[in-house]
Order: C-alpha cells, then sequence, then structure tokens
C-alpha cells in the first residue's frame, strides 16, 4: 500500500460572534414579533424604509416616524435560483424576490411560493403567508413567504421613487 | 495633472486551482513579471499597496500581514484596500494617488484571489441574522437587475449569449485567461444548465486563482520607459438600501465615468476611447455598463453589443482580454481591467492586442453594484 502525497487538506473552523442589531432594526423586529411591518420615514425626502436602518442614505439624516405598513405589495424583479447554495438549505429551484410593500420606497428579497414559477413576472400583486403564531418570533422569518394575491399587475412605474 | 504612469504589469496564469503556489508564492509571481516589465528593482519600491476582496472568503484574516515577505513590503509603507469585487480597480486609483502625492516615486501595487482555497458563494450566501436565508451568491444578487434591464428595453435574449460567446473567443487570444473554450458559439451557451434564472451556466463568470501586479512611477522613472500614463482616474460608491437608487444604472457608476472623461478631456467616450476593459462578471452587464458609461444613450446598450461594437475589430472593443466572464480571480479581476488597457496603450497585449489603440479604459465594480473605480490610460504623456 503506497501513502498518498496530501499537500492540501480541508479543515473547519468556525467562528462565533455576537449580533446587535441597533436602535431601528431593534424597533422593527419587536414589531414584527407581533406580525406587524412598521416602517421609517425620512423628515427630509418622505422616503420610506422597511426594513428600517434608522437614517435615510439619500439625505444623511436620522428617520424616526415610524408607520405601519400592509403585508402587501409587488414584484419588482426577481430570479429563479436553480443551482444548490453551500450553506443554504432551500432546495432549488426557488424564487427569491425584491418584494416592494405598498407604500414603501425600497424592496427587500423574500420567496414567492404557491405558484407556478413560469407566471412570476415583474409588478405581480403578492401577499405575505405568515407563519402560525405561535412560531413568531423577532425575525422576518415570521413570514413564510409571499403569494400571489390575483390582483391585476402594476406599471413597473410605480417602483420609482418620487420625492 | 495626473503625474503618474504604469510602467510595468505582471499577471499570473489564471486557472481554477494553482495548487503549484501557495498564497505568498501566487503574488510573488504576478510581482516578478511586474518588476521585470518596468525594469526595476527592490530598492526602486518606495510602497506597497495591496488589495483583495472579503477576508471571508479564504479565511485567510489580514493577509497582507502574513504576506508582508512575499509582497516586499518589510520595512516599506503598506496599505490595504477593501471595495469587494471592485478592489482591484481601487487599489490600483488609490496605489497611483500616492505616487501624485509627491511623496512616493515609485508604488508596487498587487491584488490577488485564491478561490480554490475559499467558496465564494458560500461566503456571499450567509444566513442574515433576523432574515430568511435568501442570499445566493453573486448571480443570485444580480439577476433581477439583469432581468429589469431586459424588461425595461425589451432586449432579446441572445445579447447575453453573444456576450458570453464573444469574451471567450477572445480568452482564446490570452494564453493567461483561465477558460479556453474553442468552439463555442451561442447555442452552446443557450444549452447550458440556468443557474440563476435569467443567468445560464455559461452567462456567468468562472472561479480563479490569480494575481495581478502593476508598478506605478513619476516621470523620473516614466520617461524612460513603454509607460501607460494615467489621464484620469476616480472611486464613487453609493448607498446600497437608499430609495430612488437605480440598480441597473447606477448613479455612482454614471458620476465615476463623467468624472474620469473630465479628467481626460474626452468628450465622446464612444469615438474617443480605442478600448476598454469593463468589469463584466455576468454577461448583460456588458449592455447595461456600455449605457452606464455612457458609450451610448439608455435602452441602445444592447443593440451595439448586437451589432457587434464591441468585438475586437468593433467600434468600441470590450474584454479584448476575455475580461472577467474568462477570468476572475476576484480580488484581482478589477486589476486586471486596469492591467489590461495598459498593455493595450503600451502595445504589449499580444494576440488580442487593439490595432492602433492609444487611449484605453479600465473599470471595476463592486459590492451590490455601489462600489466603482475606473480609469483611462493613454500612451502620450
Amino acid at each position: 500500500m503506497t501513502e498518498e502525497k496530501k499537500d492540501f487538506f480541508v479543515s473547519n473552523i468556525s467562528l462565533s460572534y455576537q449580533y446587535t442589531a441597533g436602535n431601528a432594526t431593534t424597533r422593527f423586529l419587536n414589531k414584527v414579533a407581533e406580525g406587524k411591518l412598521v416602517a421609517q420615514k425620512c423628515p427630509k425626502c418622505s422616503a420610506v424604509y422597511v426594513p428600517p436602518r434608522g437614517s435615510c442614505p439619500r439625505c444623511g439624516v436620522a428617520t424616526e416616524e415610524e408607520l405601519e405598513l400592509p403585508d402587501t405589495g409587488a414584484v419588482e424583479s426577481f430570479t429563479i435560483v436553480h443551482i444548490p447554495i453551500p450553506g443554504n438549505p432551500i432546495v432549488p429551484p426557488y424564487v427569491s424576490a425584491m418584494i416592494r410593500l405598498d407604500g414603501a420606497d425600497i424592496s427587500f428579497l423574500h420567496l414567492i411560493q404557491e405558484i407556478d414559477l413560469a407566471d412570476i413576472r415583474i409588478g405581480m400583486r403578492v401577499q405575505a403567508v405568515w407563519k402560525d403564531r405561535s412560531e413568531w418570533g423577532t425575525t422576518l422569518e415570521n413570514i413564510k413567504w409571499f403569494k400571489p394575491t390575483g390582483e391585476a399587475d402594476v406599471d413597473p412605474s410605480v417602483f420609482k421613487f418620487k420625492e | 495633472m495626473i503625474e503618474a504612469a504604469v510602467i510595468g504589469v505582471g499577471q499570473t496564469k489564471y486557472e481554477a486551482k494553482r495548487r503549484d503556489v501557495s498564497m505568498g508564492g501566487l503574488v510573488r509571481k504576478a510581482i516578478d513579471k511586474a518588476m521585470l516589465a518596468a525594469d526595476v528593482d527592490w530598492d526602486a519600491i518606495d510602497a506597497v499597496i495591496l488589495g483583495k476582496a472579503p477576508d471571508m472568503f479564504e479565511g485567510v484574516m489580514m493577509p497582507e500581514l502574513s504576506l508582508v515577505d512575499a509582497i516586499g513590503a518589510n520595512g516599506k509603507p503598506l496599505l490595504r484596500v477593501h471595495t469587494a469585487g471592485s478592489v482591484g480597480g481601487s487599489t490600483a486609483v488609490i496605489a497611483a494617488s500616492h505616487v501624485c502625492s509627491g511623496n512616493f516615486d515609485t508604488v508596487l501595487t498587487i491584488t490577488y484571489e485564491k478561490q480554490s482555497e475559499s467558496n465564494a458563494t458560500w461566503a456571499l450566501s450567509p444566513k442574515y441574522p433576523y432574515s430568511p436565508h435568501i442570499n445566493a451568491g453573486a448571480g443570485g444578487y444580480f439577476a433581477p437587475y439583469m432581468r429589469e434591464y431586459i424588461r425595461r428595453y425589451d432586449a432579446p435574449e441572445n445579447i447575453g449569449w453573444k456576450v458570453a460567446v464573444k469574451d471567450r473567443l477572445n480568452a482564446l487570444k490570452n494564453p493567461l485567461a483561465h477558460l479556453q473554450i474553442p468552439g463555442i458559439d451561442e447555442n452552446m451557451v443557450a444549452e447550458t444548465p440556468m443557474l440563476w434564472d435569467p443567468l445560464r451556466y455559461l452567462e456567468s463568470c468562472p472561479s480563479s486563482d490569480g494575481a495581478c501586479a502593476m508598478i506605478i512611477s513619476n516621470k523620473k522613472l516614466a520617461y524612460s520607459r513603454n509607460a501607460a500614463w494615467i489621464k484620469g482616474m476616480a472611486v464613487r460608491s453609493e448607498g446600497t438600501l437608499s430609495a430612488g437608487r437605480d440598480e441597473v444604472n447606477p448613479q455612482g457608476g454614471q458620476d465615476c465615468a463623467k468624472d474620469i472623461y473630465d479628467q481626460a478631456g474626452i468628450t465622446n467616450p464612444f469615438k474617443e476611447i480605442d478600448c476598454a476593459e469593463i468589469y463584466v462578471p455576468f454577461s448583460w452587464y456588458e449592455p447595461m455598463w456600455l449605457e452606464n458609461l455612457h458609450f451610448c444613450d439608455l435602452g441602445e446598450g444592447w443593440k451595439l453589443t448586437e451589432r457587434g461594437a464591441t468585438e475586437i475589430e468593433g467600434e468600441i472593443p470590450f474584454n479584448m482580454s476575455g475580461g472577467v466572464l474568462s477570468s476572475n480571480p476576484i480580488g484581482a479581476s478589477g486589476m486586471i481591467r486596469f492591467g489590461e488597457a495598459c498593455l493595450q496603450v503600451t502595445n504589449q497585449a499580444g494576440d488580442h492586442q487593439v490595432d492602433g489603440a492609444n487611449v484605453a479604459m479600465g473599470h471595476a465594480y463592486g459590492g451590490a453594484a455601489q462600489f466603482f473605480a475606473m480609469w483611462i490610460v493613454s500612451n502620450k504623456k
């Protein structure tokens, strides 16, 4: 038996860290834990941010005013992921979409399900599907995914920011 | 006025797995070639500027410290640059700025990635705290913007295939390029698996190991060498989570391009720039950046690609070296664009040389398409 020469090996390491959500995200997540999506509004340009980060990058000012948004919105754009992503438990193919909640001026990524993949399109109206209330925590995972509402599509021009 | 020129460019062979060298060996190979091309010795190097994509890619934190001997920085000023995928470009601009400062005559700048010792898609797809696990690599992030470009301007789907073919045909003329795919055509691209709809396998960049180095100097050395003079250079960034941000045509990219054209006295980039190395990691970014960088009006980019304007013998050749679509050592990918622009204007690009190239552009973008770095080089002082 000959010994195989090895000049390369895989060594697994782990790194644990403590994540501090910060004021704006903490306020947002505490509301998400109650099933509410609470945005923050820029006092200068009135842009509505969800999830909020506590400031408006356009104006460089803090966002304090809060407003609750509905859990409905539209698909600003999307991709269908066909390959397994290392470390990600979601089984492909799945839809990763930029969801623009009604009344918001930025989108966030979430899943779309309960639809034939071929039917997904930009401008499609969607609504959040929440987990059972007993499973809620301070996480956007309280929303399992978004599903189509069946309403008429919106024109993509609505995604343009109007000050 | 910028008083700095690139007097030497060194690149390694780009491959999926450079198991013949360590990280130190990899960067040193590029440095040795750059110093040979520049005809300088270590005594001439006044400072070293190193760039690399996020440390999480290889899991080696602050590699500029462990690499200090390999990059010849012992006892010399050393700076590390971080701007995600655009880092190779930003590093070049920062290195040139050091020469322009007047405090350094000659600077060595080096960028690299050893993707075989990492998994960039894993590193780019973490589960963020308190969020669903949606991140799906760089392609997953950029695909929705490409889809929106296609929708906005009603672009035919074979434009992406055309870019994928064009850059790989160019790579066949560049012996350093990672992907060498003889006989590639649009059908071959169209038959490869869909990764991130609308993006297919051959419309995406590979994972590469490699390094790129440059020697940047002032006129004392550059006058006696075949130098690429920097005529304009700039970096820009923009807020990713900003209301009104247009990810298809980012303001940061528009402003950065305008800035370097103004510095270089360019009023019509399409006519006045002879060729360009532009950061196109996914096929659709060629038409998107044609528009963003003011080579044409909005909605016209895909038509330029369609009519062959960006081919090596076209009106505005893009990515003669094969581009990021053919070689992608992420940290170095931006600097390769900047260095290849220099090789073109100094007539050193070999089989992928554009005849009579006097003015060339290098470009890089990174992060969530919020970091931009660009320069214009010319063979005339």
